[in-house]
């Protein structure tokens, strides 16, 4: 056990001990002594387990025990914060103690050493989802316990009963933004991105001549576009889909056409050797040493085509949309709608992100950067 | 023109058109090669080796003089596949597996997949390769890619290898191993290979011919003929006659004052 791993379990456990010993209030009563015995039993077991530490009885206790305890002090705190509006030191003392040892648990989890089987693809998952629970919890406990204004920030279970209870709202507005305006943008964008970049490449008069209005057309700003697709497109989804073309061209032209140019001489050279046609270079040698570059332009714009979306909605829209609800709930004060919002942006964003990785690992394998 | 020569240069010449002004890399090139032969360039960098082999290659083109590879033009040469090609460097491609890379030059060519796959087999024996087929480049050391790219040559099964320098970036214990081999290939295949180096002993070694050529401008100051037997150990390097033809090919690139600037 390291030495930082040494810190955190004792400031855990005192915090625990401490706020069984100072509760403040009768938290731990209105639920019986079960919740005091089970605390009280897990700290002394810790403490056993940490002295024999070296033994597998030891390392058992020590791994699992502060990710147990730190689970049920969470109970504990849940259930508190429905029923009182009153936090004393006790519950502050248990949530302390409850995150440190949930910080331990985390650490000891990710020291086990890489097993290619299915304990570790269990725990590559649990780290984050533990991770991003705790977070979810101090923001519910620090925005209810310190009684932030809802229109400042709503705590998470306000943002999920929002959720559960607009699930058809928040679906027509992601299939109208991101099925619809983004999905399309994004091929159409990356498409003629990608196809632009293979006629230019051929032609030292298009470099000179296109490549300059691309590097134009990508400087504009995006609500100075956004209007003007609305005229020109009309209110419903394909103006959106016009500024997402817009906006992810460009980073796809120029990445592609970098890409394009990455094969070393040595390479051409070879496939000149071997009286190699254009088409064969392409396909061969050059698109394949592209991969990397494309990939990248990819993912750049898998995050630019959903915030170009979002934002040209708020320039006319019939009234579905992700960019339309969050400007309109916004004007209402009903933050919780906009979180709501936010949280299908978010998990929409980084699936797509995430696809498109996992197609890159597959294809570019070879890269050293991937390279197992 | 000679109708038995694989290789027949008359007066070439090749200038580099630069912004300080023409730099001369080949200067009066004459040059025949007869099938079978195993030729080496040797001379100091900028004698113009490489360019030479390039120019055979149909890769850069003379400004002045005749050129004839296989009795055709060298660009009618390279269009029918007539020579393989190996570089300094392996330039395989990572994203291919060795059977695959292998197998590239027959794709192009549009071969069908039985005789291609029949070829990869062959010639990755031939280079002792057999087993790696799956492997992916990045996975084989320096010496193993080398041979590798050596098999992706011969795969064109041409009559004519040209090599540039293909061992330079291998240490000293793999080179030998694999010149050794290479002499064994040429046994067996009596190819014509015309090989570009800067080591006398590797020279010396390989060659049945060896151009010994000077720079600025780049031309053949000594063409010598070896006369030790085809059939060589590496044993071959402590006889004498070995170390007189080190000698003279010593002699020759100290005359083209290759040594003073």
């Amino acid at each position: 056990m390291s030495k930082f791993q040494k810190i955190l379990s004792n400031l855990g456990l005192a915090g625990v001990f401490l706020a069984i010993l100072f509760p403040g209030n009768d938290m731990f009563l209105q639920r019986g002594s079960v919740d005091w015995m089970v605390l009280v039993s897990g700290v002394i077991l810790m403490m056993v387990g940490f002295a024999i530490v070296k033994s597998p009885a030891g390392k058992f206790l020590t791994l699992w025990l502060p990710g147990i305890v730190s689970f049920y002090a969470v109970t504990i705190i849940l259930a508190e914060l429905d029923k009182s509006t009153d936090f004393r030191s006790g519950f502050w003392l248990l949530l302390l103690g409850a995150w440190l040892l949930g910080w331990l648990f985390v650490e000891r989890l990710s020291a086990i050493a890489d097993t290619p089987d299915i304990v570790s693809l269990v725990r590559n998952i649990a780290i984050p989802v533990i991770f991003g629970l705790w977070l979810l919890l101090g923001w519910e406990v620090v925005v209810r316990g310190f009684d932030v204004p809802q229109v400042l920030l709503p705590p998470p279970s306000m943002i999920a009963a929002r959720f559960a209870a607009s699930t058809s709202i928040l679906w027509a507005d992601f299939k109208q933004t991101f099925l619809q305006a983004v999905l399309i943008g994004y091929f159409l964008g990356c498409g003629s991105g990608f196809l632009i970049a293979i006629v230019i490449d051929r032609s030292p008069f298009l470099r000179r001549g296109l490549l300059p209005i691309g590097n134009l057309v990508s400087a504009l700003p995006i609500i100075g576009v956004a209007p003007i697709m609305v005229m020109w497109f009309g209110f419903d989804w394909q103006s959106k889909a016009a500024v997402v073309v817009v906006m992810t061209f460009f980073p796809m032209l120029v990445n592609t056409l970098a890409g394009l140019s990455a094969a070393s001489n040595m390479q051409l050279d070879l496939m000149k050797t071997y009286g190699a046609n254009y088409r064969q270079t392409l396909f061969k040698l050059r698109l394949p040493e592209a991969l990397p570059f494309i990939f990248n332009a990819l993912k750049i714009n898998s995050t630019l085509a959903l915030i170009g979306a979002i934002v040209a909605e708020f320039f006319g829209t019939p009234i579905v949309g992700m960019g339309f609800r969050i400007s309109t709930e916004v004007g209402r004060m009903n933050v919780d709608m906009v979180w709501a919002e936010i949280a299908v942006a978010a998990v929409a964003g980084s699936a797509f992100y995430g696809v498109i990785a996992l197609i890159e690992r597959r294809l570019t394998f070879w890269h050293p950067s991937l390279r197992a | 023109m000679d109708d038995t020569s694989v290789i027949d240069i008359n007066d070439l010449s090749l200038t580099f058109k630069t912004g300080d002004g023409d730099v001369h890399a080949l200067s009066n090139i004459d040059l025949d090669v007869k099938p079978g032969e195993f030729v080496s360039l040797i001379g100091p960098s900028g004698c113009g080796k490489t360019t030479l082999l390039r120019t055979i290659a149909d890769l850069e083109q003379p400004t002045a003089g005749d050129i004839s590879v296989n009795g055709m033009s060298p660009h009618a040469a390279r269009m029918s596949r007539a020579y393989g090609y190996v570089f300094q460097a392996a330039a395989l491609y990572p994203w291919r597996t060795i059977a695959r890379n292998v197998s590239l030059p027959l794709e192009i060519m549009g071969l069908d997949a039985a005789t291609r796959q029949k070829r990869v087999a062959e010639n990755l024996q031939l280079v002792n390769l057999e087993g790696f087929e799956k492997k992916f480049p990045w996975q084989l050391s320096g010496g193993m890619q080398q041979r590798a790219s050596i098999a992706r040559a011969l795969a064109v099964e041409p009559d004519l290898l040209l090599m540039d320098e293909p061992f330079g970036a291998l240490d000293e214990i793999v080179r030998d191993h694999l010149n050794e081999q290479l002499l064994k290939l040429w046994a067996k295949t009596n190819k014509t290979i015309i090989f570009v180096t800067h080591s006398i002993p590797e020279a010396v070694y390989l060659s049945s011919k060896i151009v010994v050529m000077s720079p600025r401008p780049g031309r053949i100051h000594e063409i010598i003929d070896s006369s030790l037997p085809r059939d060589r150990t590496l044993d071959i390097r402590e006889t004498t006659e070995f170390h007189e033809i080190a000698h003279r090919v010593r002699e020759g690139l100290r005359q083209g004052h290759s040594y003073e600037d």
